[in-house]
């Protein structure tokens, strides 16, 4: 019987099917962050469990670390940190701490020290968890109970999702990239559209995107309410991953090489939901309003809420008053107070390598404050030894340490209310990046070029030196 | 975790779809280990930006702030997997969750938390949310597990589906890791396994190359 990549993956994985009826799928890492540690290592104590796995199991320091100002006594922060340090002590845990060379946010983190694998399960109690997908891996996120299940189990007690394939079609033009094609196609389909669902996203536009637009991908497809999301490995992961510093090596490499050739989904493999997305022609997308998928291509207007169905009025209303806008003006043109070049959706380094482009011998407007917070500390470095910061600063961007930042709004970098973001994060929800705050989500250069507009504008001008 | 059979109390509509568990339980501006979850359940729709309440709020309307029960839309919980958004709502004292659909890991966190999201179909759904709007808070919902039924003040009856472990998990507050431990020995036999079948993810570690 033909089989998905999926299956394949899940099969190896089941040890058991649980008496309740749910699947024990093996955990083949496990990454707890400083936001779940306190609570999941307290919780695992108090029941009387250990780690199962601890070679198994790394702890990061991502959602709560500052990104300035790295030693700081705000108990806001060092509450957590804190925790998560003694936690990972007690139970013998590798942690990616504060001032290691390699910490950073977990999902960038993991793939960039070769600690995901293709063919391998990974569980990270954080919704964007799926990210790591992009290397042929099944991820997992969860909460914080069933973080507990894992560290004392090492098994996620699972339904089984149905399947879903995304075929992203057609090639990107020049200042489009992953991070368009994705939020086009939230647009398309809805934020609950990948509901129980793992998707597979292949087509032309994948096989031709570099891995790290992948890992943007698959980032949001949690965007669409996926349980999990994938690449199928190929020949440019293999090349991404070999001499990754966890990545296996030598004799070891060979071997797993030869088994991740077999990654793929049979031809005639079936999927319980199939979706072609086109995106040839595709323009740099922006969202208007406060889900994902209020989206519009940058050459288009704020929505009218009276022409959508009249089940979506209300909440279109809500995001339009929220946002500030009045409908039917270009979203081009919409001055902005500030932008955020960060996140697990995009700041490796061939995203600040895209923004610097655009950057590179301009200057952020007079009206913006404009900041780059780097995925990892090894990003970080990377940039900087291609003079990236130095671009960044430069133009009057800040260059901060690694950490969610903004993104997650839990490390004190919060924007003041009413103020009107780019960001190049994953979520524009209501607040999230603080109380009253209005985030517009784009590519890394569409951020770059409104930080040197100094409001909403189509990236490709700029980079024709327009 | 606390179980659920039946349960007694105030139905609260908040008809909106995509309520994301941002706006469920806010990251709040002073981050604790251990925050007050009940104030943290909707805090920036119940209070303005300057600390007040905001009285048109549903939770904050005299006829509401004793539910049990919140009526949403659909793909409520969706975005964040934090837990505090189950936690909030069982702090405030909502057991039960109404909606068209909900998102998948805020569904499992509220099982874990003995909190029973109940999944009505859109037809059954609208003729529900009616009723909810027409009695205003003014008499109690009674919601059954057992019989998987949700019974109005005027008796009117909603069957509702759920999947059988789901149902077993809230009614007997099973005891989730002591479930998964009695397969402790087919994880052994799948650690073998997986030894000689996939080496080089055996452990966690730095590359000699």
């Amino acid at each position: 019987m033909p089989r998905t990549l999926f299956d394949k993956i899940w099969n190896a994985h089941v040890v058991a099917r649980r008496r309740d009826g749910r699947t024990l799928l093996y955990m083949d890492r496990n990454v707890v962050d400083d936001v779940r540690a306190p609570q999941a290592f307290g919780q695992l104590e108090r029941g009387g469990h250990s780690v199962r796995r601890t070679d198994l199991t790394i702890a990061v320091q991502d959602h709560s670390v500052p990104t300035e100002g790295r030693g700081t006594n705000d108990p806001a922060v060092t509450a957590f940190t804190d925790a998560t340090r003694a936690a990972a002590a007690r139970h013998g845990i590798r942690l990616f701490d504060i001032g290691d060379p390699e910490q950073g946010i977990s999902h960038v983190l993991a793939p960039e020290l070769g600690l995901v694998l293709p063919g391998a399960t990974h569980a990270c109690a954080d919704s964007h968890a799926p990210t790591v997908g992009a290397l042929g891996a099944l991820a997992f996120g969860c909460g914080t109970t069933e973080l507990v299940h894992v560290l004392a189990t090492q098994t996620m007690a699972l339904v089984q999702p149905r399947q879903m394939r995304i075929k992203l079609e057609g090639a990107l033009g020049h200042g489009v990239s992953a991070k368009d094609a994705i939020l086009h196609t939230i647009a398309e389909l809805g934020t609950d559209a990948g509901r129980g669902h793992a998707i597979e996203f292949s087509g032309a536009a994948i096989d031709a995107m570099p891995v790290e637009g992948r890992f943007t991908i698959c980032n949001m497809a949690t965007e669409l309410g996926a349980r999990t999301s994938y690449v199928a490995p190929d020949e440019a992961t293999f090349q991404w991953l070999a001499g990754r510093p966890f990545a296996p090596a030598g004799e070891a490499w060979e071997r797993a090489l030869t088994s991740w050739r077999e990654l793929a989904s049979d031809d005639d493999a079936t999927f319980d939901q199939e979706f072609d997305i086109d995106c040839s022609g595709l323009e740099p997308q922006i969202t208007w309003g406060t889900d994902p998928s209020q989206v519009i291509p940058i050459s288009g207007c704020v929505p009218d809420p009276a022409a959508e169905a009249a089940e979506r009025q209300a909440g279109h209303r809500r995001a339009i008053d929220y946002m500030g806008l009045t409908p039917g003006t270009p979203i081009a043109g919409l001055p902005i107070n500030r932008v955020f070049i960060g996140s697990c959706t995009n700041a490796r380094l061939s995203d600040l390598e895209s923004a610097a482009a655009v950057v590179r011998g301009r200057r952020v407007a007079d009206s913006v404050v404009a900041v780059v917070v780097p995925g990892s500390t090894s990003v970080k470095r990377a940039a900087e030894a291609r003079g990236l910061d130095r671009v960044f600063r430069a133009a009057g961007f800040t260059w901060h340490a690694s950490g969610c930042s903004l993104c997650a709004g839990g490390n004190r970098d919060a924007a003041q209310p009413g103020e009107r973001y780019v960001s190049t994060s994953n979520r524009n929800f209501e607040g999230r990046q603080g109380a009253g705050v209005r985030t517009h989500l784009a590519s890394p250069a569409m951020a770059a070029a409104a930080a040197v507009a100094g409001h909403i504008v189509d990236v490709r001008r700029m980079l024709a030196g327009g | 975790m606390q179980a659920f059979t039946r349960l007694t109390g105030i139905a609260a509509p908040l008809l909106r779809d995509d309520i994301n568990t941002d706006q469920i339980a806010p990251v709040p501006p002073l981050r604790v280990l251990e925050p007050d979850y009940a104030a943290q359940l909707f805090m920036r729709w119940r209070r303005r930006p300057d600390g007040a309440v905001d009285p048109a709020f549903v939770l904050n309307q005299p006829n509401f702030r004793a539910a049990r029960i919140l009526v949403a839309g659909a793909n409520f919980g969706c975005g964040s997997s934090r837990e505090s958004a189950a936690w909030a709502l069982a702090a405030f004292g909502i057991r039960c969750i109404v909606g068209r659909s909900f998102a998948d890991l805020f569904y499992d966190n509220a099982i874990k938390n003995g909190l029973l999201p109940v999944r009505l179909a859109d037809a059954e759904a609208s003729a529900f949310e009616a009723l909810v709007l027409a009695v205003n808070g003014g008499a109690p919902f009674q919601v059954d597990l057992v019989e998987q039924t949700i019974r109005g003040p005027d008796e009117t009856t909603f069957a509702f589906e759920i999947d059988a472990a789901d149902r077993a998990a809230l009614i007997d507050g099973l005891d989730d890791i002591g479930l998964t431990l009695k397969s402790a020995d087919d994880i052994a036999a799948w650690e073998a396994r997986a030894r000689d079948a996939r080496p080089w993810l055996q452990s966690v570690n730095r590359s000699e190359a």
